[in-house]
């Protein structure tokens, strides 16, 4: 597998990786008193979506070109159950899981049978099939989509209607996703995912059954890109169409790839600049699809480590420049 | 009657999907011929059928070239742009791994895209079918736009003439052996770089056909290859990638199966194709005509 992951292991990487961490949790608590909270929670749902894909594609190597049907299909799940079955936030958003969960498991099962840019068509194409079911299906809401979700109480007893309130319950799910995928990929279960990356035949020799673990990696990251989706269902209170169609695919792509492919922060930073440029785009006369199609290009032509990867890289060879 | 449904019918999807199946078919084709020598899928296949459909819309509009000299001049601007393409961006990432191909042409798919969209909106174009096509013709089962059997008949011209240029001529032999190995072909003296240049060209010419083609029978819309890309892709899963007679017949039959379907089941006639795809993934992982595992 030749797609190039920053070496993020080395321990300079990992305690800068910590201490962003902290910074960025203090931020997060104090930021809905300077910004827009809708925006920042917009921007946990797509940062924990696009940890939930790096997860396939920078600690597993495996490029999925259909993550939308996850993240859509969690998205219309949970609004579903919470709108017209009546269930609180969090079962909604554990039935939107466990959704997408299932899907995972469908489409994983077709998919890891090839490889490579196969792996990225069939997904492709299963994950078409899916907004087709969406665009026909009666509970989706065709074109309308669901909307006018409600957002409930919280365990019965938060009213998530208060802005404050849903922003630390995103912040909360957005967490506790965060520590499921850096729980997964330092373990010795991401070690195995990490060594099929790099050589998947020598994995299979050594007595791993690569393909379990490749479908047990695709389901984890399918839950995950779920919980993304079922969340922002809630906060924008809708399920369209659009959160299934492969453009969201190749926006979650472009994101991770953008931040930095099999790094922990990379997502986010990817997640968060291209929410903001097309924040900022939305307003101008210069339309989203050419810009996400000329940062693509750039990104695989000259960095291909994304910027965190680059900047790992850049101390990388300072460190090793001063030894 | 067949099964309870009237002939004419059942005949005219038929036909529908005879034509549909001939697009899957070039295009699928372009697909191959690239994968094959280049290791890159071309997710900009869709843009480059929307770009030659594009062309000769805006050449007929604003410089009165008509249909017949836009099918020949169509897809060699297409070409040319591609060569392009390829020569300044597309031949640096041949060292790493494919899927930056992938990629690459996905972000170039959206800025053509994004650029027609912005600039022609997201309605259809209706071009006109040439005077020479126009009318039909009455087969006693069923009425045959002449136009449509043109379209039929001049993808299969262009599917037979690319495999016979692979099979049967120097430039095809070179470029077959260039697939196998081509560091050997190399350094027997033939300029590898260049034809895969060249092929690129060719592939993205091929989708550029097809587009001017399309362009009267269906209406000429910056979006018109961006779904249909995605069922190229599955009709190249079903197929396989490692031979391009392989790529030409499942286009054709899956663009029938996919007729028949709207004859009898019209609500999946969306996903037929994709249905297909998974049943021969399962049964047969590395398509029906593939040879890798």
């Amino acid at each position: 597998m030749a797609v190039t992951p920053a070496n993020a292991t080395t321990s300079r990487a990992s305690r800068i990786e910590a201490a962003l961490l902290a910074l960025g949790i203090i931020v997060l608590v104090a930021l809905p008193f300077f910004i827009y909270p809708i925006f920042v929670m917009k921007m946990m749902c797509f940062a924990l979506f696009a940890c939930a894909f790096n997860l396939l594609l920078g600690y597993t190597g495996l490029l999925s070109f259909g993550h939308a049907a996850f993240f859509g299909g969690a998205a219309y799940f949970t609004a579903h159950a919470v709108k017209e079955w009546g269930v609180g936030p969090e079962i909604g958003i554990l039935i939107g899981v466990i959704g997408a969960a299932v899907l995972g498991v469908i489409i994983g099962f077709f998919a890891i049978r090839r490889q490579g840019i196969y792996f990225a068509m069939i997904t492709l194409a299963l994950s078409q099939m899916f907004f087709f079911f969406c665009v026909q299906a009666d509970f989706t809401g065709g074109e309308d989509g669901i909307q006018g979700v409600p957002r409930g109480n919280f365990l019965g007893l938060l009213d998530l209607q208060d802005p404050h309130a849903m922003y630390y319950f995103v912040m909360a799910n957005f967490l506790l996703g965060l520590f499921c995928v850096w729980r997964i990929v330092n373990s010795p279960f991401g070690m195995i995912l990490r060594s099929i990356r790099e050589n998947e035949s020598r994995a299979i020799s050594l007595g791993y059954s690569v393909q379990n673990y490749k479908l047990a990696a695709f389901v984890m990251s399918a839950a995950l890109a779920g919980l993304a989706g079922a969340v922002k269902a809630l906060v924008f209170q809708f399920a369209t169409l659009t959160d299934v169609a492969w453009q969201m695919s190749g926006e979650v792509i472009l994101m991770t790839l953008l931040g930095g492919i099999g790094t922990l922060v990379g997502p986010i930073f990817g997640a968060g600049f291209v929410v903001a440029l097309q924040n900022m785009l939305a307003t101008s006369a210069f339309p989203v699809t050419i810009a996400t199609g000329l940062i693509f290009m750039i990104c695989v032509l000259v960095f291909r480590r994304g910027v965190v990867g680059e900047i790992y890289a850049w101390l990388e060879r300072r460190n090793t420049g001063n030894r | 009657m067949i099964f309870g449904i009237p002939i004419q019918a059942f005949a005219g999807q038929l036909l529908i999907g005879l034509i549909n199946g001939s697009f899957y078919a070039v295009l699928s084709l372009g697909l191959a011929i690239i994968f094959g020598l280049l290791r890159v899928i071309n997710f900009a296949h869709g843009a480059q059928y929307m770009l030659g459909a594009f062309i000769g819309y805006l050449m007929l509009a604003h410089f009165g070239i008509t249909y017949w000299p836009a099918l020949i001049l169509a897809p060699l601007v297409v070409g040319l742009f591609s060569v392009v393409v390829e020569r300044f961006a597309l031949s640096r990432l041949y060292d790493v791994d494919p899927l930056y191909g992938l990629l690459f042409t996905f972000g170039l798919a959206l800025v053509i895209e994004g650029v027609f969209r912005y600039y022609y909106g997201v309605s259809g174009n209706p071009y006109p079918v040439p005077t020479l096509l126009a009318g039909g013709t009455n087969l006693g089962f069923m009425f045959l736009p002449i136009y449509r059997g043109w379209v039929v008949v001049a993808s299969l011209v262009v599917c037979l003439g690319t495999w016979l240029l692979l099979e049967k001529t120097q430039f095809g032999s070179y470029l077959r052996a260039a697939t196998e190995d081509p560091k050997l072909v190399q350094a027997f003296g033939v300029n590898v770089p260049l034809m895969l240049t060249l092929t690129y060209g060719l592939g993205a010419g091929l989708a550029g056909f097809a587009g001017v083609l399309a362009a009267p029978v269906y209406q000429v819309s910056p979006l018109m290859g961006q779904n249909l890309i995605i069922v190229v892709f599955a009709v190249v899963v079903v197929g396989g990638m490692g031979s391009i007679l392989g790529a030409i017949v499942t286009g054709y039959m899956l663009g029938l199966a996919e007729g028949m379907t709207k004859v009898f089941y019209p609500e999946a006639s969306n996903i037929v194709i994709f249905v297909i795809m998974a049943i021969v993934l399962l049964l047969r992982p590395a398509g029906l005509f593939g040879r890798d595992a």
